[in-house]
């Protein structure tokens, strides 16, 4: 520890802290653009000017200046550091006022007024006015993508976004091309970014250089309502702000959750708004003649309550998809389990994971901080970057820093890092397995749906098991062994156990034509029901799950209720309401809750705090939020020993399109237009 | 200085040549591994060098893919230097330096010959054989004025002599480099004042006739 003076408060900060952090942590506020705690530093900006006694007669850059290299008094007196004596006031003013030299002066027509770093700072600690009566510099607007728009005029050079590309996303789009007054902020002769994290740079932008281009002129920043929520597009459950005015979903931002999404979100997460729109179901409706018509409430339950009278137990199944909420899933599990039903599935990929096997065995063990802490990884069918682009940019890091070796097993992507080419399938498994290369001390063994999600799911599983206990994943304090989930409501479905009971179907067999007269689909779009059963579909958009059903149920996208998610490390998470279903559409619990009245098997809770009751009551560790339960011993070598006969067929990601992996983000044209780009990439870097 | 872009015409593609990937390979083996990046610059460089001076878009993706490095990172490096030409530049390609001591030795006079001779800065003439700009200091400050053609230094200019010069090099006649005056490198325009009995009898030889150090 190191001993310093801020402002006359002595501190004692790491030697290894900057100016700034020990500064901030002595309370004294630091103004900044360039400098971002996530990135590294660049010290251009030169707006964090303090003065460091006894230094150089002139003003630090403090972002830039480590507590090691001051240098104590004569006598050995701590060093001294001002923050608000008149030589940083002038320089801050200084710098303002070269800033705002060539900035134009659109505020009111900027979509980042209200909150923008440089009207905040420009207020706080600028010059009351400017002395430069020459004509401002003008640059041309760059495209840039889909998802940001440039307005380059404003560009302050302070380099975060470049430097974002280059070390977060790993795809080094952006970069500063000429130099001076010339500099100019774009990526390679203006082609579209190719990260699927792009759309971070808008937020880091402190000036309105670069917005989100959906949001283009939609809304200002303080008419917004701002919801705390949780993100479903992919199984990290990341933390996001949904900001709405009136009943409309404006824009989904980040939440800074460093134990999950750092804060960072994907372009899926965050573009997806438009989606939310379009498409979407608004009322019941019946199929009658083959045809899809308008209906009430009453009809439509009375329509089900016709069909499931005549159906045996045997013959009614239910498959939860990937966006429900562990409330809805647990209603229909109880509505299932009233009408005698067994043959349940949340598993609509068809993944091989058994919640009898113990809930280790299904979820992302060492957590996604534990990765922060490894130093290896072996990934087995799986593209993270597709599957969880977050997490991705975790491994990065990780990466970044040195020592952790990387080995694949699956497919042969761009994962933005470099990693060790094993082989494609479960051979080259089996062959790990047998020959494990070195033991480490805390390696993640990282099992992807695409290893999973076959017919010899279960045995891929064992074998996985078999090299992960050869690899020594699983030690005293270290559990490495992670299945990284695609699906946000996965987990939560395993937990409930949403799984078939003795002698009940699973996903592919309850599709399969004849095996069923009555099939459930609460939001289950990802596979294709053959025809001959009823099916009923409750959720949110006219996807494939609607398109074969003969009953629908409009239900509440994930925006639009409070719901629990339990996310891929199986820590458990609740999202807040942030506006409401539109039309006629209706929380899903409760459209569970009024059919059961119907069928007859009244579900025995009125509210959903009264739902919840009864959930935690069943599984307590659901009311635990924010936690991962510690999980009990977990047997990695009985697991293992359970193995069977598995196929050569290489491991394939279980996504091949990452912008339309649901049916919201099917419904939205910016996600469309993502994915047409990201084909012509995939097309020109076949070529 | 203004906005650098790259030239409207690009060509198709392009490659090293047989001597100059082997250069390349010579200049890579300097870096530790895993830094290839740091080669940017000369590999630029020798590409502009290989390609009449001027560095189209299919070199500088070249020299990216080469170094295993983002297309941007390159450009970036191609657009700051301006010593990395993005269009064309004539046969003869004059840089004309304009910095404080040529300035005061008389370049303005050069600058005007340039102007009536060639054209407009970056133009390059309609038989593709010269084309100037102006740059900075290139530190020949003794023998201002001065310019750079091609790889060669031409000092001690005034408007009689480049004129003629430009005249030998447009008919192909073979030129003096250095200085046109017939002085030896940076030697006193008038011939040496001091020194003169240790570097060389006749006061003129300069480092022909440099001594040798050890004796003595």
């Amino acid at each position: 520890m190191n001993r310093l003076i801020v402002d006359g408060i002595e501190i004692d900060v790491p030697p290894e802290y900057t100016l700034l952090q020990a500064c901030e942590q002595a309370g004294a506020e630091i103004p900044r653009f360039c400098f971002h705690e996530r990135l590294s530093i660049a010290g251009n900006c030169r707006m964090c000017l303090v003065e460091v006694e006894g230094g150089p007669p002139k003003p630090s850059a403090s972002c830039a200046v480590a507590v090691k290299d001051l240098r104590p008094g004569p006598n050995g007196e701590p060093p001294v550091v001002l923050t608000k004596s008149l030589m940083v006031k002038k320089a801050r003013e200084g710098v303002m006022e070269f800033l705002l030299i060539n900035h134009p002066l659109d505020c009111p027509i900027c979509d980042q007024g209200g909150e923008c770093d440089l009207q905040d700072q420009a207020m706080a600690f600028g010059f009351h006015s400017s002395r430069y009566i020459e004509n401002k510099r003008a640059v041309e607007d760059k495209y840039i993508g889909p998802l940001v728009r440039t307005s380059m005029n404003r560009c302050i050079h302070c380099t975060r976004c470049v430097r974002f590309t280059a070390e977060v996303a790993g795809t080094g789009d952006m970069g500063a091309t000429g130099r001076g007054e010339d500099m100019e902020i774009t990526t390679y002769l203006e082609t579209a970014m190719r990260s699927e994290l792009q759309g971070n740079i808008a937020d880091l932008c402190p000036v309105g250089a670069l917005l989100p281009k959906p949001y283009t002129f939609k809304a200002r920043s303080w008419e917004l309502v701002k919801t705390e929520s949780i993100d479903v597009m992919d199984a990290l459950g990341s933390a996001i702000r949904i900001d709405t005015r009136g009943r409309e979903v404006m824009r989904i931002l980040p939440r800074i959750n460093d134990s999950v999404n750092e804060e960072w979100i994907s372009d899926k997460t965050r573009e997806i708004v438009d989606g939310l729109k379009t498409k979407r179901l608004d009322r019941p409706f019946v199929r009658e003649n083959g045809k899809l018509r308008e209906t009430s409430w009453q009809a439509a339950f009375q329509a089900i309550a016709a069909k499931t009278g005549q159906a045996p137990p045997e013959r009614i199944g239910a498959i939860a998809g990937d966006l429900c909420a562990v409330e809805e899933t647990f209603a229909l599990k109880l509505l299932m389990q009233s009408l005698g039903a067994v043959s349940l599935d949340c598993r609509q990929d068809g993944a091989k994971l058994d919640p009898s096997l113990g809930r280790a065995s299904y979820i992302f063990n060492p957590a996604i901080a534990g990765i922060d802490e490894a130093d290896g990884l072996m990934i087995v069918g799986s593209n993270p970057r597709k599957e969880a682009p977050v997490l991705n940019a975790r491994i990065r890091k990780r990466w970044l820093r040195g020592g952790f070796p990387i080995g694949v097993i699956g497919e042969k992507a761009d994962l933005t890092y470099e990693y060790n080419y094993l082989g494609a399938g479960p051979e080259t498994l089996a062959a790990v397995a047998e020959r494990p290369p070195a033991i480490m001390q805390k390696p993640i063994f990282l099992i992807g749906q695409g290893a999973l999600a076959r017919e010899d799911g279960r045995a891929i599983l064992a074998l996985a098991a078999t090299a992960a206990h050869a690899l020594g994943v699983v030690k005293e304090k270290w559990n490495g062994f992670s299945i990284l989930h695609t699906a946000a409501a996965r987990v939560g479905g395993l937990d409930l156990g949403f799984v078939p009971g003795q002698s009940g179907l699973d996903a592919g067999s309850l599709a399969k034509s004849g095996a069923l007269d009555v099939l459930f689909l609460l939001g289950a779009d990802e596979i294709a029901v053959e025809p001959g059963a009823f099916v009923v579909y409750q959720g949110t958009h006219g996807d494939r799950g609607a398109a074969r059903a003969d009953v629908i149920l409009p239900g509440a996208a994930y925006t639009e209720k409070s719901g629990t998610y339990v996310n891929t490390e199986g820590r458990v998470q609740l999202a807040d309401r942030a506006n409401f279903p539109p039309g006629d559409a209706r929380e899903d619990w409760a459209i569970l809750r009024a059919l059961s009245d119907v069928l007859g098997h009244k579900l025995p809770f009125d509210s959903l705090k009264a739902l919840r009751a009864c959930l935690y009551a069943v599984h307590p560790h659901l009311a635990k939020f924010d936690e991962i339960t510690a999980n009990d011993r977990f047997d990695i070598a009985q697991l293992a020993a359970s193995g069977a006969a598995h196929t050569r067929a290489p491991f394939v990601s279980t996504i091949a399109d990452f912008y339309l992996t649901n049916p919201i983000a099917r419904a939205s044209e910016v996600m469309a237009e993502c994915s047409a780009l990201a084909e012509g990439f995939a097309r020109e870097a076949a070529e | 200085m203004s906005v650098r872009r790259l030239a409207e015409n690009q060509p198709e593609a392009f490659a090293f040549t047989r001597e100059n990937e082997a250069k390349c390979e010579e200049i890579l083996r300097k870096y530790p591994e895993g830094r290839e990046a740091s080669a940017v610059i000369p590999l630029l460089w020798l590409a502009q060098k290989q390609n009449d001076y001027w560095l189209p878009k299919p070199a500088i993706e070249k020299v990216a893919q080469k170094l295993d490095m983002p297309f941007i990172r390159a450009l970036e490096i191609a657009t700051f230097y301006t010593m990395f030409n993005l269009a064309p530049v004539g046969r003869f390609y004059v840089q004309m330096c304009g910095t404080t001591p040529c300035l005061l030795a008389g370049s303005n006079a050069i600058k005007e010959v340039l102007l009536r001779r060639i054209g407009e800065q970056g133009k390059v003439t309609s038989d593709g054989m010269f084309s100037w700009i102006e740059v900075e200091c290139l530190g020949a400050c003794c023998n201002a004025p001065m310019v750079q053609i091609n790889e060669d230094y031409y000092e001690d200019l005034t408007p009689q002599n480049f004129e003629k010069l430009l005249d030998d090099l447009a008919a192909g006649r073979p030129v003096k480099t250095g200085s046109q005056t017939g002085r030896v490198t940076s030697e006193p325009a008038g011939g040496l004042t001091s020194l003169t009995s240790l570097y060389g009898v006749d006061g003129r030889n300069g480092p022909l006739s440099t001594p040798d150090l050890n004796q003595s």
